[in-house]
């Protein structure tokens, strides 16, 4: 997704990123950044939170006409309600990312991008 | 507590599953900027997101190639339902949290309530999803022009982007 921001960027149309990955996202380099630091999966706030949800894209918004040059971040100064465990886990052995059907969705899915290259 | 380190995360995660080779990631030096031309008031947005969003549709009938072709941008009507969209994406925290709330990383209607409360001037009739891939070459070649595409086609002022 930053790499499609960039390209917006280039030709000409302001972009901002609501993610959750910071270090891709940084490592990428990209024009504005909110920084949300929850679970993948939930950059735009917490599920079925609407006041949270509007005060992050609100955040967006500001920094749309706020930012005067590219690789701003503005993290978002929230904490996941259940607390942070989740940052321990994700990404280990004991808590697969994918699993069954997924990982052959995920294999499917690769197989398709090879299929498509052929 | 400090965030993830997604990329060292990653590495170590499939290197422990055998893959041997690790995943490079986009780095750049330079990175463009574009300032807003107008006031978001009279800005027109749109939105892309990787979170694989489809139209429900009857069991047993197929989704249209370009929601699962890697690389390709699809767009669906804003206007849309909620209830009758879902997400498709399955690389997610599962174990935290769930894509049941499409406004948790799509945020469908909180945008056209800022259209509403007059924050933003418009948004655009649809939104659009860019189907992830893991090589860079495609996104840079595929996904990004496609995606530049339909923000022409719809003379869109401003994106807004969620990844998934």
């Amino acid at each position: 997704m930053s790499l499609v921001a960039r390209h917006l960027e280039e030709n000409g149309i302001p972009t901002v990123i609501i993610g959750a990955a910071r270090d891709i996202v940084e490592h990428c380099g990209v024009p504005r950044f909110v920084f949300t630091d929850f679970p993948l999966g939930s950059p735009c706030g917490e599920p079925f939170d609407v006041a949270m949800q509007q005060r992050i894209v609100g955040v967006a918004l500001d920094l749309l006409e706020t930012a005067d040059a590219p690789r701003i971040t503005v993290q978002m100064p929230l904490v996941w309600t259940k607390g942070e465990a989740w940052k321990d886990t994700v990404f280990t052995v004991e808590q697969p990312f994918l699993s069954g059907e997924q990982i052959k969705n995920w294999e499917a899915r690769k197989q398709r991008y090879r299929d498509q290259k052929a | 507590m400090t965030h993830v380190r997604y990329m060292d995360r990653i590495r170590d995660y499939y290197i422990a599953q055998g893959y041997e080779k690790p995943y490079r990631w986009a780095n750049f030096e330079d990175v463009p900027f574009t300032p807003l031309k107008k006031p978001l008031s009279e800005s027109k947005i749109t939105l892309f997101s990787t979170s694989d969003v489809s139209v429900k549709r009857p069991e047993g009938e197929e989704l249209p190639p370009e929601e699962t072709t890697v690389g390709d941008v699809y767009s669906v009507d804003w206007d849309t339902p909620l209830d009758r969209l879902y997400s498709r994406q399955e690389s997610f925290d599962r174990y935290a949290t769930n894509l049941d709330d499409l406004n948790s990383y799509l945020p469908l209607t909180r945008l056209q309530e800022y259209v509403e409360s007059g924050r933003i001037g418009a948004i655009t009739d649809q939104f659009h999803n860019v189907n992830r891939g893991y090589s860079q070459k495609l996104m840079l070649q595929t996904a990004a022009p496609a995606a530049l595409e339909v923000c022409q086609q719809d003379e869109v002022d401003v994106a807004i982007l969620t990844p998934v």
